[in-house]
């Protein structure tokens, strides 16, 4: 599979506006699965498809949307998670901002398939202007036929809101996003039970991932079986790869599922620059375990990556080269879960600010670390994993536990230092105040 | 109807119930900061993790419901080290308040540390994140930020129970503020029952603060007498000073809660104010008498103008103030002097209520009143008093002046040639009267309440009368045994039980079958 489908904004300029993209076979797909199938036929070819959600939890997407009540007086809703804020990750942003029809299509046949009338794209707010390519693209969409009352004359209604947040991670969390969404703060809910019954102010609610919409057209389009084709057949479909980092061309690569992580690395991505060695790369998104450079001939799918001792997560895919400190990365990293922890149950609120303290003082030392430091950093991240309402405290966790494991020699280093033995990088701001 | 097996022994509980619920039913404590069983669940403290059988995870017992044949454990090796982890990371940021904290001795950081964890901290000092302190919130709750442990049980009261939505969650992650919104004051009228359900010293009474040390106070069970719902209390005391009252949970009553009112309500039981000895009136002076002499004389002068004109020339006015077995004894005493006894039950016309706990009546005892079949008719016997109808007036706990017409009252009271007041506080009614016989409180005496429902309650003696201050029922008595030559029950127990004999709205209870939460009584009037 050479030819771009999630990406074809590359290939073909101005395709946010509705005329480009009908020019070009839009919402053709929307036609078929209006008018030749029925909802729950829908579903069965999502599931068959074996398509599975590009979020970051990777859940079957087909079985996510069989889980809702098959009789209900409440109405469905579809929550789009456009708040992509794993660090690495910035695919979504793409298809936002230059193909916002092909997620709109998504859109309008899932709502379709699980009998939902009214959507809601819930955007990051950093995403000013996708929020308002968005919102061009709804009113564009709605202007012609394809949203609101009797789309396509096939009696089906359906509105789409844009909603835009307000700059915290946690609203990325599916309960999270729907906290926000009703206009509270994101405070992730004790699951089960859990969205598909009791959602969205209380009703059935499915909330999907921007890319995993973005590929459902093109699975009704081209057949379950072509899609369920590309790749391992358990983690199928044409697959966004974010690069960053140290490479000579960072960006995001469509490319099938299943590609070797060095391939993504050194053919896609350019390699390392300046003749530099690889030191070490994360698969999947800031919370994701890091991988060495032993690790990467691992193919780039969900079972294949998990199999390896990670997760493909949000496939943001973060190469780091051999002058980069191990401590002061993972230092970043925690300060970031700091930051962003929602501080509604106790391991992780805690946890995350004493995991910033520790690593803080081992890499810039202020006299009151000691070598049993980074045994402490196992300790508190084994505490924080498995214990919480959400997967914030495991994300935090589970980097800690993996680059302290895998590059051990250098935490205690650090320790027996008392502060980071090469010529430290700039110290990031405090998590808070 | 699932059956659960905690800790090896096994317990059949109703559908829907949680493991947290189940353990209670066994006796079994399982540790926890933000459930409560009169809230909404949230389950972020995450200190009630156990270990279930089959579960890869440990889960949270308070929101986990029990499935039948489910096995837990809450001492097995991973439930304690969850324990141990989730106090550790509660203390890294809590400061180290205990020697000033009023919660000391009665804070579950401290219980829960000492139970479950007792490690030495691995945090520094100087590293804990540093929040408000010692801000008042509210009329009578005081906040410090630093010691909250976000267990949103406040925030929760607030939304929930109140409907006021007063206090709310600022910020994120360790720096979350627990705070007033903005503008607002924690005012609503049951707040004093956050400082309750804080299980540490965030969140405490203005009124109480640095009061005492809570291990060195004493709790009596017992009901507020401030008006007729009767809201189940304990009365915490020492050395006959009280301290303050915090309700009792009674699932029939008032659940968790009590109101501002009533929990202030103790103030008014102590201190200046009081009636502290018998006195007798010489002349224009108030001379002070010994409980015999001045019982002597009342029931001398009382049996003298009974023997002398027949009925009608004693009245006796009771308020809903007075107990059952008060009322009991007042009705005995009628009865033998053949005096016209009536009731009173005053509240202020403007008196607050609502729909929740506060009744417009605030008297403990009205329907106690009518359930002895006194009526209500302090009014007319006041007018007849005025008019020269009466040989002698007794006023028991009642404040005539202050609850009836003023002029009519006190003319009343001037005209009336022999005014006995049976009180515990100072009235006006004093000044007029002949003979003063102090008699007891609520907290200093045991009896029952019936409150507006109906419910037969017994409140308990916390403290001893102060001074020569009497319990009603001795003082009762004693007039009884003097104008009758009867020998009376001893004690509010006894006195109960002859009550349960003789009236249909008692029939078959007692002290024992009471209990500490009462009981629904048979057909009130």
């Amino acid at each position: 599979m050479a030819e771009r489908l999630l990406l074809r904004c590359r290939d073909i300029p101005a395709l946010r506006r509705l005329d480009v993209y009908l020019q070009n076979g839009g919402y053709e797909a929307t036609r078929k699965a209006l008018t030749q199938y029925t909802p729950e036929q829908l579903i069965e070819m999502v599931k068959a498809s074996n398509l599975r959600g590009r979020g970051g939890a990777g859940f079957p997407t087909g079985m996510k949307w069989s889980f809702l009540p098959k009789q209900t007086a409440k109405p469905v809703y579809l929550a789009v998670n456009a708040d992509e804020s794993e660090p690495g990750t910035f695919k979504d942003r793409e298809i936002i901002e230059d193909d916002p029809h092909q997620l709109l299509e998504g859109i309008i046949i899932t709502a379709f398939a699980i009998r939902c009338h009214t959507a809601y794209i819930y955007i990051r707010g950093e995403f000013a202007h996708g929020a308002q390519v968005l919102e061009d693209a709804v009113a564009q969409a709605r202007h012609a036929g394809f949203l609101g009352s009797n789309i396509l004359g096939t009696g089906f209604d359906l509105e789409v809101w844009v909603h835009r947040g307000a700059g915290a991670y946690i609203c990325g969390e599916e309960t999270g996003l729907i906290e926000s969404l009703e206009g509270k703060r994101a405070y992730p809910r004790i699951k089960p039970p859990f969205p598909a019954t009791h959602g969205l102010f209380g009703c059935p609610t499915i909330v999907n991932n921007v890319e995993t919409l973005a590929c459902v057209p093109h699975i009704v389009a081209r057949g379950a079986d072509w899609f369920r084709g590309i790749g391992p057949e358990k983690s199928p479909g044409p697959k966004l790869f974010c690069v960053s980092g140290h490479v000579v061309r960072p960006g995001t690569y469509e490319l099938p599922m299943g590609t070797p992580l060095r391939e993504i690395i050194y053919t896609h991505a350019g390699g390392i620059p300046g003749g530099r060695k690889l030191k070490a790369v994360i698969p999947g998104g800031a919370s994701m375990p890091v991988f060495t450079p032993e690790e990467i001939d691992v193919p780039m799918d969900m079972d294949s990556v998990q199999k390896a001792g990670s997760f493909l997560g949000s496939a943001g895919i973060m190469v780091m080269d051999d002058t980069v400190c191990m401590v002061w990365t993972l230092l970043v990293l925690e300060r970031f879960f700091h930051h962003e922890s929602c501080g509604q149950c106790t391991p992780c609120r805690e946890g995350t600010g004493w995991l910033e303290k520790v690593l803080r003082r081992l890499e810039y030392g202020d006299g009151s670390g000691t070598p049993r430091d980074v045994d402490l950093l196992l300790n508190i991240a084994g505490n924080m994993m498995g214990t919480t309402i959400c997967a914030l405290s495991d994300a935090a966790a589970m980097p800690t536990r993996a680059f302290v494991t895998k590059y051990r020699a250098e935490f205690e280093q650090h320790a027996t230092r008392g502060r980071c033995p090469f010529r430290p990088a700039p110290e990031p701001a405090r998590a808070h105040g | 109807m699932p059956t659960v097996e905690i800790d090896g022994r096994r317990v059949e509980v109703p559908d829907g119930e949680t493991i947290i619920q189940a353990a209670e039913r066994l006796g079994v404590e399982i540790p926890h900061y933000c459930w409560h069983p009169g809230l909404p669940i949230a389950g972020n403290c995450r200190m009630c993790l156990v270990d279930i059988e089959k579960s890869p995870k440990l889960q949270i017992a308070c929101n986990t419901r029990v499935t039948d044949g489910m096995v837990v454990h809450t001492t097995s090796e991973k439930t304690h080290a969850a324990q141990r982890a989730v106090l550790e990371f509660l203390l890294i940021n809590h400061p180290i308040d205990c020697p000033v904290c009023d919660q000391a001795g009665e804070c579950k950081l401290q219980e829960y540390y000492m139970d479950y964890d007792r490690q030495r901290s691995r945090v520094p000092l100087p590293q804990k994140v540093h929040k408000k302190k010692a801000k008042p919130i509210g009329p009578l709750v005081i906040l410090d930020q630093e010691r909250c442990i976000l267990c949103s049980r406040c925030v929760r009261f607030v939304d929930e129970v109140t409907h006021t939505s007063e206090l709310a969650f600022y910020q994120r992650g360790d720096h979350v503020d627990l705070d007033v919104a903005p503008g607002k004051v924690l005012d609503n009228k049951y707040s004093g029952n956050v400082v309750d359900i804080c299980p540490v010293g965030a969140l405490t009474n203005r009124d109480f603060r640095f009061h005492a040390r809570v291990w060195y106070l004493e709790r009596t069970p017992s009901v507020c007498g401030a008006c007729a719902n009767g809201c189940n209390i304990e009365i915490y005391h020492r050395e006959g000073r009280i301290f303050r009252f915090q309700p009792r949970k009674n699932p029939d009553v008032n659940q968790y809660w009590m109101c501002d009112a009533g929990r202030m309500s103790y103030r008014d039981l102590q201190g200046e104010g009081r009636l502290q000895f018998p006195f007798l009136r010489g002349g224009a002076e108030f001379s002070r008498a010994t409980w015999e002499g001045a019982l002597g004389q009342v029931a001398g002068r009382l049996a003298d103008l009974t023997r002398g004109n027949g009925a009608g020339g004693i009245g006796i006015i009771a308020s809903a103030q007075a107990s059952n077995e008060e009322l009991f004894l007042l009705r005995r005493l009628a009865s033998r002097l053949e005096a016209k006894l009536t009731g009173i039950a005053w509240s202020p016309p403007d008196a607050d209520h609502d729909a929740f706990l506060i009744k417009a009546d605030k008297n403990p005892n009205t329907r106690g009143l009518a359930q002895q079949g006194i009526a209500q008719g302090a009014g007319e016997l006041l007018t007849a008093a005025s008019r020269g109808e009466l040989r002698a007036l007794v006023l028991y706990r009642a404040d005539v002046t202050h609850w009836c017409d003023e002029i009519a009252a006190r003319a009343a009271l001037e005209r009336v040639p022999f005014l006995v007041v049976l009180d515990s506080h100072q009235r006006e009614s004093v000044e007029y009267a002949d003979a003063i016989l102090p008699v007891a409180t609520y907290a200093e005496s045991d009896g029952t309440f019936t409150n507006h429902a109906g419910r037969v309650q017994r409140f308990q003696a916390a403290v001893a009368p102060p001074a020569e201050v009497r319990p009603g029922w001795q003082v009762l008595g004693g007039l009884l045994a003097l104008v009758a030559g009867e020998t009376s029950p001893v004690g509010a127990e006894q006195t109960f039980a002859a009550l349960a004999e003789e009236s249909a709205a008692f029939r078959g209870l007692s002290f024992a079958t009471l209990g500490e939460t009462g009981v629904a009584s048979l057909a009130p009037s």
